[in-house]
């Protein structure tokens, strides 16, 4: 799967999660300062993303991944 | 004020008797669906006389039995429940004992299962239901305390810590979750009349009558009409708090 694959099957996760409309997430996105998440709301799409993709992202791993390209290329590199 | 709770789904740990079988009552009587935790096979017969109960009148009553204090049997009875019923709207976290003894005789299993259950139990269940509320941005959890948790009481060190530490925990939670439209409070119990305070010599329940101020006894009752306004759309920003319904005992 390409990263835009992967974009628009977690761009629906994201949106559930974070109350938002599909339409404001892009590659560029930062979780926090664009899309409105808190804490909370990361570790949810965190744990939703692992599931989704049979995968465990390390906290260390997570706390990294600021944006929505950054988790996509996580998920690329280290989905099941 | 009239307290409708059409629809929504609530599960009662140990349920089957005392205070929570009261609380599944009163919840059932509002319109609930109520989920009937028991903990063990000796007990089956009383929850399914609470679901008995509940249905001839009416109501929607499952029982499920779960130990909480293990993990994989709260998941299970969570699933299930989310499987009949298509999610959790309300938890009350009620499922407690009691392993009285002064601290100089109290022993590490005395301490630890009080603890693993009233406690420990109560966050494995918050916890396990969370998500669900979470991704619904709906929930309410009342969480069964008591007035021995403020207060502290000679006798029952395990007791009173683990109902203190469900104080500190409820505020945690609250503070976790209000963003998700998640209550979480408590309902801190004084005297009331239930097997576990049954097992108590007249004299101490004497003493503690006197000390109430309201002079009787409090019932199951008293306890559930305040669970169930925490639980209600009226108390949607009330969170984090303690109802103390104890008649005045501590005051």
């Amino acid at each position: 799967m390409n990263e835009q694959e992967i974009l628009e099957k977690v761009k629906p996760v994201i949106a559930d999660k974070l109350g938002i409309g599909e339409d404001e997430i892009t590659m560029e996105s930062h979780f926090i300062n664009d899309l409105g998440a808190d804490s909370l709301g990361l570790v949810d799409i965190t744990m939703a993303l692992e599931e989704e993709y049979s995968m465990e992202i390390p906290d260390e791993e997570a706390s990294k991944l600021v944006t929505v390209g950054a988790m996509i290329e996580y998920i690329k590199n280290n989905a099941k | 004020m009239n307290l409708d709770f059409q629809d929504k789904r609530v599960l009662i740990t140990g349920a089957q008797r005392g205070i929570g079988k009261e609380i599944a009552l009163g919840f059932s009587q509002s319109g609930a669906k109520v989920f009937i935790n028991y903990p063990f096979e000796s007990e089956k017969e009383v929850a399914r006389e609470v679901v008995d109960q509940i249905n001839t009148n009416g109501g929607n009553a499952v029982a499920f039995q779960a130990d909480v204090r293990h993990q994989q049997e709260i998941d299970k009875m969570i699933e299930e429940m989310i499987r009949l019923w298509g999610g959790i709207d309300i938890l009350v976290n009620n499922a407690g004992i009691t392993r009285d003894k002064l601290l100089i005789k109290m022993s590490d299993e005395d301490w630890q299962s009080v603890l693993d259950i009233n406690l420990t139990g109560t966050f494995r269940c918050s916890r396990s239901v969370s998500k669900e509320m979470m991704t619904r941005r709906y929930g309410r959890i009342i969480n069964i305390s008591s007035v021995m948790g403020l207060q502290g009481n000679a006798g029952q060190a395990n007791y009173s810590a683990s109902k203190g530490g469900i104080v500190a925990f409820t505020k945690a939670m609250a503070k976790e979750f209000g963003a998700r439209n998640i209550t979480v409070n408590c309902v801190a119990p004084g005297f009331i009349g239930t097997a576990m305070t049954s097992v108590l010599p007249e004299a101490v329940r004497q003493n503690f009558i006197h000390r109430v101020l309201i002079k009787r006894e409090g019932t199951p009752q008293d306890i559930m009409h305040a669970v169930l306004f925490l639980a209600s759309d009226q108390a949607s920003y009330i969170t984090g708090q303690v109802i103390v319904v104890d008649g005045g005992l501590t005051l």
